[in-house]
């Protein structure tokens, strides 16, 4: 028998939760205690089974008036696809002027999920300081 | 040099999330308003904070902080706030003049209201005093996270974070993903500081080692860091001869405490509170001086951006209420809200008579299971918040019902 403990993320009350399985964790396997809602119960499946996240990172910016610009996956992805999407934007660079939303990286890595700004970069204009 | 002189309704001074979002509301209740920002981007703090999280209670969604920033600089330019980034305040006189250094050039701005909004700095070295060598690679976390996210340097191969807060956790998952091991992060207390959301997934998910009980008691190295010896404390906060181990490193990140930035607020005789190290304030948020306003991290230090956006536009009202003459400084602030047993801090630390109901944002002194915050007037009680568990890393907030009271105001656990 597995066990492990996993604090809920899901909302301010911060359950925790008591995890423990047989074998492989799967859906029927997996027993959960602590929780204050049911929420906790899938959320305690998820973690154990695909963990989801969101990658948060930033890339190079021509001509604007930053260098860098911040990016998030537009949704979570599973969490073992998230050095693969890192590596990808690893090289990316935009031309600014980069606007929140613009489509950094379509479909990062099969996952169907977008990588997209969310720090705007005007133009750099001939007077600005380099 | 040439000098400026202009009047406005209500000068906010600076553009974070507070500042913002007091602009934003003072100038929707018809002020005539203008930001003012040292830095050339609005947003303070949360341009460099690239990672999600924000804006789950302001809006209802998971935004990353440049967004969070985005949405509230809209609220500011929609209600018609004049921005001025570039813009270093110098000097607050108590009769609400301020002078300001822009480009070479200084600026005198005449105002009928000014909210405070500085925010607040890091915790340094020399704050907590680790002995050792004077080598480079010692860095605020913070400034770690300015350098990675906004300059694109990395600060360093083998990192070593001494503070559990949220932003080292926060880095020591950034700069894992930019290349860097980080070695383990050290926490003093016996519990860590930061959210359980980042224990999880800034730690566990790259397996870096806490070590609860413990800090950094010597740094090495002549040029740069070399290694850092790390002891274990005990329950009086004492070393434990013998349990010395040290760790090789080029960098040690510090991640040990915010402080309000109230050097301006102190020269125009602002008075403050010892233990949150703001302003004394009123449920207007209103300081000691008549018209200085305080909200955000300058008044005290919040966990979530969005409360100190809410607690900004409190203030932005009050500001603009002030100007039109809704509030008055001849309504004394006559009744003391104080912290009780269990109970660190409690802000605003007074209340007019005269309001019904009064919003107190409070921190508790040490970890509990469940409880009841209770606040107390005479033998009424005048505002009850039940918890399952309260830990000094998340601020409560109670709301209490003047009505009901007799008297001074004081906020327990039980």
């Amino acid at each position: 028998m597995n066990e492990r403990i996993i604090p809920c993320i899901l909302c301010p009350n911060g359950c925790e939760l008591r995890v423990a399985w047989d074998g492989q964790p799967s859906e029927q396997s997996i027993a959960v205690d602590g929780n204050l809602c049911p929420k906790g119960v899938s959320y305690a499946i998820t973690e154990l089974t695909h963990p989801m996240r969101t990658l948060t990172t930033s890339v190079r910016v021509r001509n604007g008036v930053q260098r860098l610009t911040s990016v998030k996956t537009a949704a979570p992805i599973p969490r073992d696809a998230v050095p693969a999407i890192r590596a990808l934007l690893r090289p990316a660079t935009l031309d600014a002027p980069v606007a929140i939303g613009d489509i950094v990286l379509s479909n990062a890595g099969g996952t169907s999920v977008d990588v997209i700004a969310t720090r705007p970069v005007p133009r750099r204009s001939s007077e600005d300081p380099a | 040099m040439t000098e400026y002189a202009h009047t406005v309704d209500v000068a906010v001074i600076g553009g974070g999330p507070a500042g913002l979002a007091a602009a934003a509301a003072a100038a929707r209740e018809g002020a005539d308003v203008l930001l003012i920002d040292r830095n050339p981007q609005l947003g303070g703090i949360l341009n460099q904070c690239i990672h999600d999280g924000f804006g789950l209670h302001a809006f209802g969604e998971v935004l990353t902080g440049p967004e969070f920033a985005h949405r509230y600089l809209h609220q500011a330019l929609d209600a018609g706030v004049q921005l001025q980034s570039h813009t270093l305040v110098t000097h607050l006189s108590p009769d609400g003049a301020l002078t300001c250094s822009r480009y070479g050039a200084r600026e005198t701005v005449h105002t009928k209201a000014t909210v405070l909004a500085m925010g607040c700095r890091e915790r340094t070295r020399g704050m907590i005093r680790i002995p050792g060598t004077r080598p480079a690679g010692v860095y605020t976390a913070g400034t770690a996270q300015w350098l990675t996210n906004m300059a694109n340097i990395r600060i360093g191969r083998r990192v070593v974070i001494l503070g559990s807060g949220d932003i080292g956790l926060i880095m020591a998952r950034r700069l894992t993903w930019e290349g860097a091991e980080v070695v383990a992060v050290i926490e003093k207390l016996p519990y860590p500081s930061g959210l359980p959301r980042n224990i999880n997934q800034c730690l566990l998910d790259y397996d870096i080692p806490l070590h609860l009980s413990h800090s950094v008691t010597c740094i090495h190295g002549k040029d740069r860091v070399e290694r850092v010896t790390v002891s274990r404390f005990d329950e009086h906060g004492c070393t434990v001869p013998g349990s010395e181990f040290e760790l090789a490193c080029d960098t040690l990140l510090l991640s040990v405490g915010l402080i309000p930035e109230n050097e301006l607020s102190r020269h125009a005789g602002v008075a403050l509170d010892r233990t949150t190290c703001g302003a004394d304030v009123t449920d207007t948020y209103m300081t000691s001086v008549p018209g200085v306003f305080s909200c955000g991290n300058v008044l005290h230090i919040h966990d979530l951006a969005d409360w100190a956006a809410e607690e900004g536009e409190r203030a932005g009202v009050s500001a603009a209420q002030y100007v039109d003459g809704t509030t008055r400084p001849s309504d004394p602030a006559s009744v003391a809200v104080r912290p009780g047993d269990g109970v660190r801090y409690v802000v605003p630390q007074r209340a007019r008579q005269t309001a019904e109901t009064v919003l107190l944002s409070l921190r508790v002194t040490a970890p509990r299971g469940p409880t009841t915050i209770r606040a107390v007037s005479g033998d009424a009680v005048v505002g009850e918040l039940r918890l399952r568990k309260a830990h000094p890393a998340t601020m409560e907030q109670v709301t209490i019902r003047l009505s009901d009271a007799s008297g001074d105001v004081e906020v327990r656990c039980e």
